[in-house]
């Protein structure tokens, strides 16, 4: 009834093998799937749009000026994750964000990871995330990235590989939840088939992490969001409800004799603790960008003295950066004395110069992208690009070498996925979110992006990418 | 409760309660400017104008007055700040805002009218009077929503205040408008004995009651004909008449010992409950024939300056604090 049909040789796809059979952990779902009327599934596809739509579950467009709004399509087809392998994944996870933390600690305290001689100087104290405040600052439990979003895709072997720490404020969690919400609703018997995770309890394992964070009794948390103009602001109302919260905005907070308050309706009340969805650079106007209307004046201060905790803490960026990134492996064996779990993608250093020579030469088969790009913006993708595309870029690398790191085209793995035509392979990554308060925690689960134009790789939402529920199976 | 949530629950249900008095309004003014004996049914037509303070706006936009321009500029217009589909909008906004403040259901109440409004002025609507009766569901299906899931707390309080400030204000200034159009013809606002001469004066009468939902309160409380005297009485004095200045005002006063006050520092919420305190006791104690003495224009005008006195002291008393 539906046809299921390979992606091009050289894929890995996740409900079939190479032979066209079914792989064993997506039998019963494709059962169920020869069982439904396409009428049927369109119907409840629609209703999924209704439901989201009218819940509000809509992401901003930057550079979009007549539509403000837009959902992120959804697919109903599921990804689904054998145990097995989560089990690896989990591993793999708490190791890499395990030691990122440790990095980010080093970094602002003894550098000891450079006087090793592992990562050149330069590549740390010049880059523009690093912050100069927070050397020497202690925080509590030497806790840096409090909440990080891990991106991993599958490779053509089969195996799972680090695309991207984002360490900063990694978005996206509120789809996970709200994902398994409509499938649940939408597909009932499905859950009767599968032993799926739930990851329903993920904003109190927040809650929790943020809470122990501070050394306060019974602190006061808050998210601070830029505003509801914002790409991801339903995600912080949301965050916000769900941890039972306020969302402030940095016009609801003032300073006053060394600690943060916020206005409330029975006046000032104290913050201890800041979820915090704005970047750094916009945190405090007196300490970084002056015409920052989106933070608190004399917030750093406040962090300086030890009376506030912000989640994630000041100057992370420089650990996910793509200069950075080629160094995880080695800050794992540096800080944990273990071998890294989960692989890095090769990567090229543009700002050396046999990297540079080989990126040059070998562009139109390269990923490309900026150092301190993010969200699929400022980058090439060789294979897909125009020859003019690609000449145009590989002036832009030459003029500024530093600024750009390469990786080879990676075959993301793909997925079955409704398209107009039926059902085809799409490609997909997944990303986990990992909380790190006294122990590193997770729930079995993660956001899986779909790109949905065909042969694509870009996922991001804000390049057409749609989302799929992530079923991390018990058994 | 932060103060800038207080505000934006506040103002979303302002909102949704002034776009319903627009519509309210202007299906009396439409249905008066259909009267065959209508004195000028411009005159009636403006009136809404008048109220909203968007008569420069509309000239502005508009050479001439007629009614289909008329309705779509406060009806439909998402230009002029006042119109129905911009009230809305503001709702939904401030909604927006406080989504993680209020229930799934409210916030669908509201979105939903949105997405739905805002295909009207490419769409078209069907009549007039269906806008009309659309506009009156969706705030009684927002109101519902809000009486039946929200929890008894901070946020439902800012919510029924901003309803109540919002219907004592538009019911005043209804009122006021009326007054006006009808006080030339009728001897101001005797008893009506002729019926044949007065015509026009009973659907004037008929037209402000429907527009207020209180036609059958009329006859259910006075069991006589209709007279500008008692309708005048119903609307300013009657606490059983929920769009009445008294239930109003006896609302908000029940509402304000419930929003949560700072022990310790001085009640911030005293003025306010002075003066909503006030304007209830004057209302309970009030009597028509002196409103009517004093010159209902007049006495209305003084009521508009006293509850816009109360909105302010809510203002920096919960919603610019500190």
């Amino acid at each position: 009834m539906h046809a299921l049909t390979l992606p091009p040789p050289g894929h890995h796809d996740e409900m079939l093998l190479a032979s066209g059979a079914i792989r064993p952990h997506y039998q019963s779902f494709a059962h169920w799937l020869q069982a439904q009327t396409p009428e049927a599934l369109a119907k409840k596809r629609s209703e999924a749009d209704l439901l989201f739509h009218k819940v509000g579950i809509t992401f901003a467009v930057y550079g979009d000026e007549a539509g403000a709004e837009r959902l992120i399509p959804f697919d109903t087809v599921p990804r689904i994750v054998p145990a097995e392998e989560w089990r690896l994944l989990e591993a793999g996870l708490r190791q890499r964000v395990s030691a990122l933390n440790k990095f980010l600690w080093d970094i602002y305290h003894d550098h000891e990871i450079i006087k090793a001689g592992l990562i050149p100087a330069e590549q740390v104290f010049a880059n523009a995330q690093y912050q100069p405040a927070m050397q020497g600052l202690d925080l509590p439990l030497g806790i840096y990235a409090h909440i990080t979003g891990v991106d991993l895709i599958r490779h053509s072997d089969g195996g799972y590989y680090v695309l991207e720490d984002n360490l900063r404020v990694p978005s996206g969690v509120s789809y996970m939840l709200e994902n398994r919400k409509m499938m649940m609703r939408l597909f009932p018997e499905l859950f009767e088939r599968y032993q799926v995770a739930p990851v329903a309890h993920y904003p109190t394992l927040l809650l929790n992490t943020l809470r122990h964070a501070s050394t306060v009794d019974n602190p006061t948390v808050v998210v601070l969001t830029p505003g509801p103009f914002n790409s991801a602001y339903f995600e912080h109302a949301f965050l916000a409800q769900q941890m039972g919260v306020e969302l402030v905005e940095g016009q609801d907070l003032f300073v006053k004799d060394d600690y943060l308050y916020m206005r409330t309706t029975v006046g000032p009340q104290r913050v201890d603790v800041i979820y915090r969805r704005i970047d750094d650079a916009f945190l405090d106007p007196l300490a970084f960008r002056a015409d920052s209307m989106l933070g608190v004046p004399g917030l750093l201060s406040v962090y300086k003295k030890g009376h506030l905790i912000l989640a994630n803490a000041i100057g992370t960026g420089v650990a996910d950066d793509k200069s950075i990134y080629p160094y995880v492996p080695d800050m794992i064996r540096f800080y944990l004395g273990e071998e890294p779990i989960l692989h890095n993608v090769p990567t090229w250093q543009c700002r050396k110069p046999a990297d540079l020579e080989h990126v040059l030469a070998n562009m139109a088969e390269l990923v490309v992208k900026e150092v301190h790009g993010a969200g699929g913006y400022g980058m090439l993708v060789g294979p897909a690009a125009t020859a003019a595309e690609v000449a145009d870029f590989r002036e832009r690398v030459r003029a500024n070498p530093s600024n750009y790191i390469a990786q080879p085209t990676l075959c993301l793995s793909s997925c079955p996925t409704f398209v107009e035509s039926g059902i085809a392979p799409r490609h997909i990554d997944l990303r986990p979110f990992v909380l790190t308060g006294r122990e590193v925690q997770m729930v079995s689960g993660g956001l899986t992006r779909v790109a949905l134009k065909q042969g694509s790789l870009v996922v991001n939402s804000s390049q057409g990418g749609g989302t799929k529920d992530t079923w991390i199976l018990e058994n | 409760m932060l103060s800038r949530t207080a505000a934006q629950l506040y103002w979303m249900s302002r909102y949704v309660e002034r776009a319903e008095n627009l519509v309210r309004m202007l299906d009396v003014t439409h249905s008066l400017s259909l009267l065959p004996q209508s004195r000028g049914a411009l005159t009636e037509l403006a009136a809404p104008l008048a109220v909203t303070g968007a008569l420069e706006a509309y000239s502005a936009r508009h050479p001439k007055l007629d009614a289909q321009a008329l309705f779509n500029f406060m009806a439909l217009d998402l230009e002029n700040p006042a119109s129905v589909l911009s009230c809305l909008k503001l709702a939904r906004e401030n909604a927006h805002a406080v989504r993680g403040q209020i229930t799934a259901e409210m916030w669908e109440a509201i979105n939903s009218t949105w997405l739905e409004g805002r295909q009207f002025p490419k769409r078209g609507i069907p009549s007039v009077s269906s806008f009309f009766d659309w506009v009156k569901e969706r705030s009684h299906l927002f109101r519902g929503a809000t009486y039946g899931t929200l929890q008894r707390n901070d946020a439902y309080c800012f919510i029924r205040l901003g309803t109540f400030v919002e219907r004592a204000d538009n019911t005043a200034r209804l009122l006021d408008v009326k007054s006006q159009l009808i006080e030339p013809a009728v001897d101001s606002l005797m008893p009506v004995d002729a019926p044949s001469e007065s015509a026009p004066d009973f659907y004037a009468w008929s037209a402000l009651l429907r527009s207020l939902s209180a036609f059958e309160a009329y006859h259910a409380a006075y069991r006589d004909s209709l007279d500008g005297r008692r309708v005048t009485e119903l609307l300013i004095l009657r606490p059983d008449v929920p769009r009445s200045l008294r239930a109003c005002c006896d609302e908000i006063v029940a509402i304000l010992p419930q929003i949560e006050a700072n022990p310790g520092a001085q009640d911030a919420g005293r003025q306010v409950k002075l003066l909503a305190g006030r304007l209830a006791l004057r209302l309970e104690y009030g009597r028509v024939d002196e409103i009517l003495d004093a010159g209902l224009h007049r006495w209305l005008t003084g009521f508009l300056d006293e509850s816009a006195g109360l909105g302010e002291a809510i203002r920096s008393a919960y919603l610019e604090a500190n």
